[in-house]
């Protein structure tokens, strides 16, 4: 649970083929969050293997300048998951992605099995991350028990193509499909104190829609989305950029609540508003946010 | 024991220039030329301009009208070693140059030179005349396609002289080039040779380029494939100007002349370097209403346009003039009462071919536009160029016509011109092209001055030069883009491709780099294939 980076910010998370190089050396200039290499759909079959030895280079000769690098591992259903493993770990990556998560052992099988290359190629143990993505129905109900599975898991994120397939139906565009699911996924990531990720939005002409849905998962209280152009990026941290109002009222929370935990006071109010000490966490995800969004000029 | 060191009396220090190249002296020999010595090095240097042999018309009934340009060349004394004029306000599309030196080859002349305000891939087809020595000068703002290929193949027997679109002007009026004959396409055309860039089927809006030929050339054809009732008026090029008039069946490919407008790109790199340059505008001190400005029609360069439009609209700025090269965008802030003239000498687009007749919307010469050699042009007055690069080096050189094969692929066009004439040039190139880093140590070839150029917008940061603490002051006060220091975006691009090993040129020189003023600014060396 200490693991600096597991609450990291991950507004953003931009997938990218990682066998294309003209994607993969510089994707960090759109300053993403994090960048999801893909070892999976996006790379043909007969593929494979180039694809995981582009990524390993990737990771190992370019300087992503503090942007998080995931790798989408291959489904645990192929032979292929091993070795994309052991070539994300040997190469360096932050974290996994499990695709098509269904149980907490399939977590844990994918945590053995990084916890085996960390140690083979001598990185740090337990510095690798991880991260499950819900793609059926079964996995979206066991999501309380995937998101309580391991200790290097940082978040689940809903894969939205596969899911909808899944409930026998498609994506509609106002999100009503998704619903369940969402707020399956939420409630299930909060109660275990993990992130949580909205679906990728895939009509690029249609950024109003792109705006809107973003909107609705900010305010059901995702942490951040799935992007695939980098057109996205610029709406999804705009959306995430608190206001001057909220910044101004994180700061009187965090500094009230310093204050008053010295003196002793457990419940006190900020411009009104009852305040106790559940509220700390998010005023500081708060300013966390307006500092990444290069908004924030105070001193906390 | 101290080495005797032999001074040897070595003009090397004139040879190296401004930018540092070194001139070879067979080459100032042959050419008669100094080297470049800084942008302002001929300021105030007094010159006769050359005038043209005119053939006066008095009687009435002389006729102008000729049958093919066979008859044109006969008439007009065409010899071999002559010199002949032609515009490319047709681009790609263009006929003419083609269909006129098909007639010179067949007429068995040789030892031609092309002096046209460019050249490109519409052109392919002089290839055999120049390997036949139909064809042995070329002088033009730049090449693309085979003859650009077959220049740096060492094809051409003379020097190609690569000049800018106000560098042909002064080569033409201070008589450094003549002019034995100019044709001039013209999208329409009287009998008595008033030219006009509309109206016609091959419109391409203004004829700008063409001016000082009718001015300077000893002979003077225009070449129509409309030709309309007298007076052809207001004329571009009047008939007090025109010797020949000739018809034919199609001077230009509409389509490749002047193409719908170009889409806003999607391409977030483009749009980022495009958020990058309005920034530099709207946060630099001569961004305020009545300021200047010219662009380019390239993604980013159109993108930007359209931010500033937006910026400009919210704070109540308009824009005194723009100049140069026209298309969409320009022609909407027009419309949108955003730019008080335009002031054109080319037209990308219909919207800028269609946009020519509006009040406003003025016609102006290249050399009004650009020449260094008159009593004061319009890019002098410019506030801002955008401009863009093929390479850019350390000390802000820009390359704009050698590719980084060594091959001549491109074109100087009003870049020099306008990044000299600018208080703010600003040239957008992504770091990298391909796997060829566009930031590099040393450009290919030098064909704009460091001097010129006051800040560099990558993909991964903005550069301003040192030059110009001024910008850099601003810059740094609004907090607006990324700066770096040109080395660290240089170093950055290294670090990803690789330094590339520099291109391998064989001894003969093929070109020169013509400066502004005419000196020389750089060579282009014969290209050899690679070994290792």
């Amino acid at each position: 649970m200490s693991h600096p980076n597991k609450k990291r910010l991950r507004r953003t998370m931009m997938f990218l083929n990682a066998q294309k190089p003209g994607l993969i050396k510089d994707p960090y200039i759109y300053k993403p969050d994090s960048i999801m290499l893909d070892l999976e759909d996006a790379v043909a079959e007969k593929e494979k293997d180039a694809a995981r030895f582009s990524l390993f280079h990737a990771l190992r000769e370019i300087d992503y300048r503090g942007v998080e690098r995931v790798v989408r591992v291959n489904g645990l259903d192929t032979d292929l998951w091993r070795e994309d493993i052991r070539a994300a770990v040997a190469g360096g990556c932050d974290s996994i992605r499990i695709p098509k998560t269904e149980t907490a052992k399939d977590v844990q099988m994918v945590a053995d099995a990084v916890a085996e290359a960390e140690k083979e190629f001598g990185v740090e143990p337990g510095r690798v991350l991880i991260m499950a993505a819900l793609e059926s129905a079964k996995g979206v109900m066991h999501a309380l028990e995937i998101c309580e599975s391991s200790d290097r898991l940082f978040g689940v994120a809903l894969s939205g193509g596969d899911y909808t397939k899944d409930l026998q139906t498609t994506i509609s565009g106002t999100g009503v499909e998704l619903m369940g699911a969402r707020q399956m996924m939420i409630i299930a990531a909060r109660a275990a104190g993990v992130q949580c990720f909205d679906t990728v939005f895939t009509n690029l002409d249609d950024m109003e829609g792109f705006r809107k849905e973003v909107q609705t998962i900010k305010q059901m209280g995702f942490d951040g989305k799935s992007i695939i152009n980098p057109r996205q990026i610029s709406i999804v941290h705009e959306i995430y950029t608190p206001t001057p109002k909220e910044i101004t009222f994180a700061e009187k929370v965090v500094r009230e609540i310093d204050e008053k935990k010295a003196l002793g006071i457990g419940v006190f109010t900020v411009d009104g508003k009852m305040i106790d000490i559940a509220f700390y966490d998010g005023a500081k995800r708060t300013i966390e946010l307006a500092k990444a969004s290069g908004v924030y000029k105070g001193e906390l | 024991m101290p080495v005797e060191i032999v001074l040897v009396k070595y003009t090397r220090e004139l040879k190296i220039n401004a930018v540092g190249r070194d001139i070879p002296e067979e080459i100032l020999k042959i050419t008669g030329k100094e080297v470049f010595q800084g942008n302002n090095y001929k300021e105030g240097v007094e010159y006769h301009k050359q005038g043209p042999i005119v053939k006066p018309v008095l009687d009435h009934n002389t006729s102008k009208m000729v049958g093919s340009i066979r008859e044109a060349l006969i008439k007009c004394g065409a010899h071999d070693g002559m010199t002949l004029g032609f515009h490319h306000h047709f681009r790609e599309g263009d006929l003419v140059v083609n269909m006129v030196m098909k007639e010179v080859h067949d007429m068995g002349f040789k030892d031609v030179t092309i002096c046209a305000s460019s050249l490109g891939k519409a052109h392919d087809a002089l290839l055999p005349y120049i390997e036949d020595g139909t064809i042995t000068g070329i002088q033009s703002s730049g090449v693309r396609g085979k003859i650009g290929e077959a220049i740096s193949r060492g094809k051409l027997q003379k020097l190609a002289i690569m000049r800018s679109h106000g560098g042909r002007v002064r080569a033409i009026q201070s008589g450094e080039t003549v002019l034995d004959i100019s044709f001039i396409g013209a999208p329409t055309c009287d009998d008595y040779g008033n030219c006009k860039g509309i109206g016609g089927k091959s419109d391409c809006g203004v004829l700008s380029y063409s001016f000082v030929d009718g001015q300077h050339a000893n002979k003077v054809v225009a070449i129509t494939d409309c030709l309309v009732p007298f007076p052809n008026f207001p004329a571009d090029i009047a008939m007090t100007r025109v010797d020949y008039v000739c018809v034919v069946d199609a001077i230009g490919i509409p389509e490749k002349i002047a193409t719908g407008a170009a889409k806003p790109t999607t391409d977030v790199r483009k749009l980022m370097m495009a958020d990058y340059c309005t920034q530099v505008v709207i946060n630099t001190p001569w961004f305020k209403d009545g300021f200047s400005y010219q662009t380019g029609v390239g993604g980013a360069s159109i993108a930007s346009a359209a931010s500033l439009a937006k910026i400009m609209e919210e704070r109540g700025i308009k824009m005194g003039f723009a100049v140069g090269g026209m298309s969409k965008g320009m022609v909407d802030m027009l419309d949108r009462g955003l730019v008080g003239k335009l002031l054109d000498t080319q037209d990308f687009d219909l919207f800028a071919v269609n946009s020519v007749k509006r009040p406003n919307h003025h016609r102006i010469s290249a050399g009004a536009y650009a020449n260094p050699f008159n009593k004061g042009c319009f890019v002098n007055k410019l506030d801002y160029v955008v401009l863009a690069a093929l390479e850019v080096d350390t000390h802000f050189n820009c390359n704009v016509v050698v590719g980084s094969d060594g091959m001549i692929t491109g074109a100087q066009g009003g870049h020099p011109d306008a990044a000299q004439g600018a208080k703010c040039t600003i040239v957008i190139c992504p770091l990298l092209q391909g796997r060829i880093p566009a930031i590099c140590t040393d450009v290919t070839t030098v064909t704009t001055p460091g001097e010129s150029i006051d800040v560099v917008v990558t993909d991964y940061g903005v550069a301003v030069n040192p030059a110009r603490q001024d910008i850099l002051d601003a810059l740094k006060a609004a907090d607006c883009v990324p700066l770096k220091t040109i080395e660290e975006l240089r170093d950055i691009a290294y670090k990803i491709v690789g330094e590339p090993d520099p291109v391998q040129f064989g001894d003969r020189i093929v070109g020169i780099i013509e400066a502004r003023d005419g000196t020389i600014m750089d060579v282009v060396r014969e290209v050899k294939d690679y070994t290792v």
